[in-house]
């Protein structure tokens, strides 16, 4: 009797919920997504191939434009590889370890606090957004009186870290942790017992423990469907093997129990940045860098070394022939791409309000998807 | 001059258009008392470079819409999207005619015998213009937005009508003066139709395509949804007639459940009684009682908007079919019963312990927010 039309949609590039450029080419019956295509490349820079026309020190910078949300986790993965490459890692002085780890930590935090402000406003939320930048700010404040930037840090450097910490910062970030817990139960006050907020993230995307291992699903994602496996704990590198922290896992595999993983991740950092203070206080100032060599020449060979990045597992794979400065051949495994290759099938079948959710649920960056 | 040319045309008009200045004021001190509010919860200022405290504000969004170009889309259906915008606004700008805003027979414009009728017919015709420039944009997100738009509207009619009801069967009358008198000799009505004020509350949230109810709109879906395609000042009545309607929907439920321009209950207080025995000046006063109670609720609005996620579509169907409307139903079928029996003073005290129990549910010692379901595996 009605001629029943499938209609294609694209969503995005230019779309308020995509963050930033992922063209999602829908088709839908009505509200209900048929299938959902995800078209990626629009901000792609050609980093890879970049970084063989440069030294591994040039490279750092270019990390920072990845993920650009969390880039202290790009740079820590970066420069971690090109010293397991030179077989420095065991000659990293602790306090740099320790820097290192906090400023990651904090970048954790800043990161899941800038998912929690776009996944809630794509669900309707507006106010948790104003309250996650209020602390997020702050975060950025202490990267700043570091490095001198907000967002691309280039804070690490092959060997160990550019800079002391300025004076008063140690104090500053420890009256922020003191009060940071109180902040995330004032975002959880706002959602985790909602109840449209449980209604509409409850029972969507579902991913299956199995599902999520085949997918290579990394990260929060992965711990959301209840696999324990995060890179601090499972490959340690730094001083993470000295600090207690749990692993937070989820259940069912939904939207909303990656949401309270993450809620508990931010959590646990605020614990391990904690234990950092004591740790640090008691390492001498200043000795922050290794002694290496001032030009970076790696023996010829291959590493692939990843860490636990805020979005999963940040790989990078380099090639090294031993005799220029520049690497031969380097290959990022960046969590959000591979993360969001489950979209299509975690989609399928739900309405398009929850295409919007589950775009916030995987976190994905798109400089990071595309590089 | 002809008396009943005084009485049926001009004394009305000017009276109208006394109160459409009045209600245009406050559509346009709403937008800044709502961006100023919400600002306030949300721990940011909101507009303050305009004028004092960013008052001028109100004037300066006008002037830039007025100033815009007015951009319509090459594959646009021109008639009808001309249409979409202004339709919304008629009925919007009608029922202020309908509305007393203060004790009659100076602050109605009209007294009409069917009033509620009226109005709930007039402001249900709101949806088409939205459904007109949904489709008329020729853009799939703008449809959606209007499909969505004529969905909710619909089905959110019906338990706004079915929560009238209650009020109908206890005041014994469709107009709107004679509810309002009935509440000031007997107890408002949101004590005794507790349970119509909470459908009518949610349900004129839902008409008015408001957070939770925001869907047609949803910014992160639908980019704009039916007004994606609008700018300038056909964007600016889409707004305007949102705003109107919100006004209306709050001069209703002000009117309909707590006692319009009196502020007095069982005859005590400042009844209509009172109120005239003070000439210009009751009245006036009467009248500032009114917008008072219609402020609260548009701040309501915005507090809804602060705090709430947006319903998936589906949900609020499911909400407005398998909920609210059964619980219209039964609302009617009890205060029938409760007519019936001769027993209608028990009401209020029912309304009464709904009310202590809703309260002692709300501000119950907090629970630590439960860790649900998150185990921590080392």
């Amino acid at each position: 009797m009605f001629d029943v039309q499938e209609m294609e949609v694209n969503f995005g590039p230019q779309h308020p919920s995509t963050h930033g450029v992922l063209r999602v080419l829908l088709k839908i019956d009505g509200e209900r997504i048929l299938d959902a295509k995800p078209i990626i490349g629009y901000l792609h820079r050609g980093t890879e191939k970049l970084f063989e026309h440069m030294a591994y020190p040039q490279c750092i910078p270019h990390t920072d434009r990845m993920d650009y949300v969390a880039s202290a986790t790009n740079n820590l993965g970066f420069v971690e590889t090109v010293e397991k490459m030179m077989g420095i890692t065991g000659n990293i002085p602790k306090r740099a370890q320790l820097m290192r780890v906090m400023l990651s930590e904090l970048q954790r935090i800043s990161s899941h606090l800038l998912w929690l402000a776009t996944h809630a406003i794509d669900l309707g939320a507006m106010t948790p957004f104003f309250y996650t930048f209020r602390e997020r700010e702050q975060i950025l404040d202490f990267f700043e009186s570091y490095c001198g930037a907000r967002l691309t840090l280039n804070c690490m450097r092959i060997g160990g870290m550019p800079d002391d910490l300025p004076h008063g910062w140690l104090e500053d970030v420890e009256a922020f942790v003191d009060k940071f817990e109180a902040c995330i139960d004032e975002y959880e006050s706002l959602l985790t017992n909602n109840r449209i907020w449980k209604k509409r993230t409850i029972g969507i995307g579902v991913l299956s423990p199995e599902d999520a291992i085949d997918w290579g699903i990394t990260g929060p994602p992965l711990r959301g469907s209840g696999v324990e496996w995060d890179l601090r704990r499972a490959q340690p590198y730094e001083c993470y093997p000295e600090l207690q922290f749990e692993i937070p896992i989820g259940k069912n595999g939904d939207t909303y129990d990656r949401y309270l993983v993450r809620m508990e991740e931010m959590r646990q950092s605020t614990r391990i940045l904690k234990q950092c203070f004591p740790l640090i206080r008691a390492t001498p100032a200043g000795d922050i860098k290794a002694k290496i060599s001032k030009v970076i020449r790696p023996p010829e060979g291959e590493v692939y070394h990843s860490i636990e990045s805020p979005k999963g597992e940040l790989g990078y794979y380099i090639v090294s022939d031993g005799k220029t400065q520049n690497a031969y051949r380097c290959h990022v495994r960046p969590p959000s791409f591979v993360n969001l290759q489950a979209l299509p099938a975690m989609a399928k079948g739900h309405l398009v309000s929850d295409l919007v959710a589950l775009i916030g649920t995987i976190d994905i960056v798109l400089g990071e998807v595309d590089r | 001059m002809n008396k009943a040319l005084m009485t049926y045309l001009i004394w009305p008009l000017v009276k109208f258009l006394i109160a459409f200045v009045i209600v245009q004021v406050i559509v346009a001190a709403m937008n800044w008392v709502e961006r100023r509010l919400l600002g306030l919860f949300q721990a940011r200022l909101g507009p303050n470079r305009v004028g004092p405290k960013g008052l001028l504000q109100i004037i300066a969004d006008p002037i830039k819409f007025l100033l815009k170009e007015d951009i319509v889309p090459a594959s646009a259906e021109k008639v009808a999207y001309f249409l979409g915008p202004v339709l919304p606004l008629i009925p919007a700008f009608l029922v202020f005619c309908l509305i007393p805003f203060g004790p009659p027979p100076t602050f109605t414009v009209t007294r009409v015998n069917v009033g509620l009728l009226l109005i709930i017919a007039l402001t249900s015709t709101a949806v088409y213009g939205i459904i007109l420039g949904g489709w008329a944009s020729n853009n799939k997100y703008s449809l959606m937005g209007g499909l969505r738009s004529a969905a909710q509207m619909v089905s959110y009619e019906v338990p706004f009508g079915l929560s009238i009801v209650g009020v109908l069967m206890i005041t014994g009358s469709l107009d709107l003066v004679t509810i309002v008198r009935y509440q000031e000799v007997n107890a408002w009505n949101f004590i005794s139709q507790i349970v119509a004020c909470f459908i009518f509350l949610v349900s004129m949230n839902a008409e008015n395509n408001r957070t939770p109810f925001d869907l047609p709109e949803a910014e992160s879906e639908l980019v704009a949804g039916y007004h994606t395609e609008y700018s300038a000042m056909k964007f600016a009545f889409f707004m305007l007639g949102e705003y109107s309607m919100m006004i209306v929907n709050s001069c209703l439920i002000v009117t309909l459940f707590f006692g319009g321009w009196t502020l007095g209950m069982f005859g005590f207080g400042l009844t209509t009684e009172v109120l005239r025995g003070m000439g210009v000046f009751g009245g006036l006063l009467g009248a500032a009682i009114f917008f008072t109670k219609v402020m609260l609720f548009l701040l309501m609005y915005v507090w809804f908007r602060a705090t709430f996620p947006r319903f998936r579509f589906d949900q609020l169907m499911d909400l407005g079919w398998k909920f609210m409307i059964p619980l219209a139903l039964a609302n009617i079928f009890v205060t029938g019963i409760f007519i019936l029996a001769g027993q209608e003073r028990l009401m209020y005290w029912i309304g009464l312990g709904t009310i202590a129990a809703a309260a002692f549910y709300l501000f119950r010692p907090k629970r630590i927010p439960a860790k649900q379901k998150v185990v921590h595996a080392s």
